[in-house]
């Protein structure tokens, strides 16, 4: 008998699934204000589970040149940048200098200075005039500005400026729309509560991509099947840590057991309140969201839809029901239809 | 560009119909304007299954309809529309897979959760049966004596049996395609569950009264001009709510998607009056006929289009989760 909430809110997933004595359910815990967007939870990720490269490109988005989770990527370093106060620190360039970056005068004692480069003419003055002259400020030439962001503008016209940076990976959901909706069983839950891709099964249909709300799981090209984040199904089996949580530098990535990492990141968000720092908050923490919680959950200092993250994602499997119901009216309907059109009526 | 920056969308009045549909402003903010989604892999390849598999079925019903009215021409369109049609569909399916050599993995399990899956086991229920219905339409073609005779005689009664049976299972094969778009994360499918088996119950009867209405015998076609303007209503009652979704309503009415949707519903009206005036013209009925499949493609592929639409852009999935959390109170939204 499946349980009440097999479809929707609070579930233990791994005994749901039918494990017997199912160990502690294992998950991640992100804690994004100690993150320092080094990526070595990318590189040790794709080391570990021999993940192909996802390409050298860079995408113009701030650091991040990696873009979003796929099937090539199964951890994925956000970057944001936003003209706002990191909060704790002092206002951004609070007491730097806003005038220009070399005064006229030392600008024109600068243009007189040479070395002996050994060659002819080597490195001759230059003319101090043009020095003062460019010391003033830019003079727009058809190129960027040379001068660092906030001078020459005052004080008051700088922006606040921070970086986020967040490690994204697959949520393992306690209620997992994926694995749900998997029409050959190669997505299952593990006995850690974990939900992962069996490749020797994936026949590559799709559903599982459209079906995800964090849009996470992804397709190969190359190969035609879905692959996402494991959890290091094969490093947790012999008691290890996984890859990207065994290489974060600043243990930013934590890894445990979910209760225990429920424990601390409530810990965490009340040393972070108490230190001046009000926009930190949980996301995916709740048992009672719209996926019955999430294994992997994070620490954000930001609204989640900033990270790339939906705001309030929900299981689509919870509206199954209703959604059989609708098809069976339809299918009523339709037959009733037919029955109408050979049987009422004249021809 | 900097990321979590606000996207401001102007509140919007569809004034069509002299109706006033507004949307609500969305305000809302986005890491670099990426999708939040991973917007459906399913290839073209699908939204054709939609309709041959719609097609198939609203065949094999009315393959069943004329067996069991006496209307011999009108069952072996339906009979051969029905096969054709499942055939194709299969294909599709199998082309549109990652890896089409594993096609017979689905068959490892049943899952009520998943509705592809479901889809499967109605499809190998009814493709076999739609075939053999479709087959004994040939026992004409078989000697009246010897072995093949006994066939020649035994060949109709299976045959019959089989296109009830398919005929049986048709209904499921039409309608569980709403479902299987439904249960998705992409917001402009799964918000219109309610809609999607009934638009694609009308457009499976439109598209199988259209080949009906070219194919059949022009004396056998009066049941076809009902189903046409039954179809036609199920399927403009289901799409009226489509647009009515509020935000996630918005592809079905706009860009490429909405033409289509709107192509379809053009079409499948024309089509169904033409369908019930053309009783005495052979050319009007076959024009009305292809107006009604044309239809029925359109809607498949706009109904498609405006799921992939609604994935790629950001909006659709953090404007109404905001919406819904702002609801919810300040509380929840934290």
């Amino acid at each position: 008998m499946p349980h009440v909430n097999s479809l929707y809110g609070p579930l233990d997933p791994a005994p749901d699934a039918g494990y017997v004595d199912a160990p502690p359910r294992m998950g991640f815990f992100t804690d994004t204000s100690v993150c320092i967007g080094c990526k070595a939870c990318e590189v040790a990720c794709k080391e570990w589970n021999n993940v192909p490269g996802s390409g050298l490109d860079l995408l113009g988005m701030s650091y991040d040149n990696t873009g979003a989770l796929t099937a090539n990527s199964w951890r994925h370093v956000a970057f944001v940048e936003q003209p706002r106060s990191a909060g704790w620190a002092t206002p951004a360039f609070d007491g730097t200098p806003d005038g220009p970056a070399v005064s006229p005068e030392t600008a024109a004692v600068g243009a007189g200075t040479s070395t002996d480069t050994g060659t002819d003419p080597g490195l001759p003055p230059g003319s101090p005039a043009a020095a003062a002259r460019m010391s003033g400020g830019p003079e727009f030439l058809g190129m960027p500005g040379a001068q660092p962001p906030g001078r020459g503008t005052g004080a008051e016209g700088r922006a606040d400026f921070r970086w986020l940076m967040m490690s994204d990976v697959c949520k393992h959901c306690t209620h997992a729309a994926c694995l749900d909706v998997c029409p050959t069983g190669s997505l299952f839950r593990t006995e850690f509560g974990t939900v992962v891709v069996q490749e020797d099964i994936c026949n590559g249909c799709g559903y599982c991509i459209s079906a995800c709300p964090y849009g996470v799981i992804d397709q190969r090209k190359d190969d035609g099947r879905a692959w996402k984040c494991t959890l290091c199904y094969d490093r947790m089996g012999v008691g290890m840590t996984p890859a990207c949580a065994q290489a974060c530098p600043t243990e930013s990535i934590q890894y445990g057991s979910l209760e225990d990492l429920r424990e601390r990141a409530a810990a965490r968000v009340a040393t972070l309140h108490e230190q001046g720092v009000p926009d930190a908050r949980l996301y995916g923490d709740d048992p009672n969201d719209g996926v019955g919680g999430d294994g992997a959950f994070f620490l954000l200092l930001d609204e989640p839809e900033v990270y790339g993250l939906p705001p309030d994602p929900i299981v689509t499997t919870r509206d199954l029901p209703a959604m059989w119901k609708r098809a069976g009216l339809a299918a009523l309907t339709m037959a009733a239809a037919t029955a109408f059109a050979f049987l009422g009526g004249r021809p | 560009m900097t990321a979590g920056q606000r996207h401001r969308q102007p509140g919007r009045g569809s004034g069509r119909g002299g109706e006033q549909v507004t949307v609500p402003p969305a305000d809302f903010t986005s890491y670099y304007g990426r999708p939040v989604l991973k917007p459906p892999v399913w290839k073209h390849d699908i939204a054709g299954y939609l309709f041959t598999g719609g097609l198939a079925a609203g065949s094999a019903l009315i393959g069943a309809g004329a067996h069991l009215t006496g209307r011999p021409g009108l069952r072996a369109v339906g009979r051969w529309t029905a096969l054709g049609g499942v055939a194709a569909s299969t294909y599709l399916l199998i082309h549109d897979l990652g890896r089409p050599d594993r096609f017979h993995h689905m068959l490892r399990v049943a899952k009520l959760t998943s509705p592809m899956s479901v889809g499967t086991w109605i499809l190998a229920a009814f493709g076999p049966m739609a075939g053999v219905a479709a087959v004994a339409e040939l026992a004409p073609l078989l000697p009246q004596h010897g072995p093949l005779g006994l066939a020649r005689r035994l060949a109709p009664p299976v045959g019959n049996v089989a296109g009830l049976a398919a005929a049986a299972t048709a209904p499921a094969l039409a309608t569980y395609t709403g479902v299987l778009l439904a249960d998705t994360a992409v917001p402009s499918w799964h918000d219109a569950y309610p809609s999607l088996p009934f638009v694609f119950a009308g457009s499976a009867l439109a598209a199988a009264s259209g080949v009906g209405l070219i194919a059949a015998p022009a004396a056998e076609t009066a049941p076809l001009r009902r189903l046409a303007l039954a179809a036609a209503a199920i399927e403009l009652a289901g799409g009226r709510q489509l647009e009515r979704l509020g935000l996630t309503g918005e592809p079905y009415g706009h860009g490429r998607s909405g033409r289509l949707v709107r192509a379809g519903r053009a079409l499948l009206a024309v089509g169904t009056a033409g369908a019930l005036v053309s009783r005495r013209s052979r050319i009007l009925s076959a024009i009305s006929g292809a107006a009604l499949v044309a239809s029925s493609v359109a809607t498949r592929f706009g109904v498609f289009e405006a799921g992939r639409v609604s994935a790629r852009d950001p909006k659709y999935t953090v404007a109404p989760q905001r919406e819904r959390l702002a609801q919810k109170g300040p509380a929840a939204s934290r």
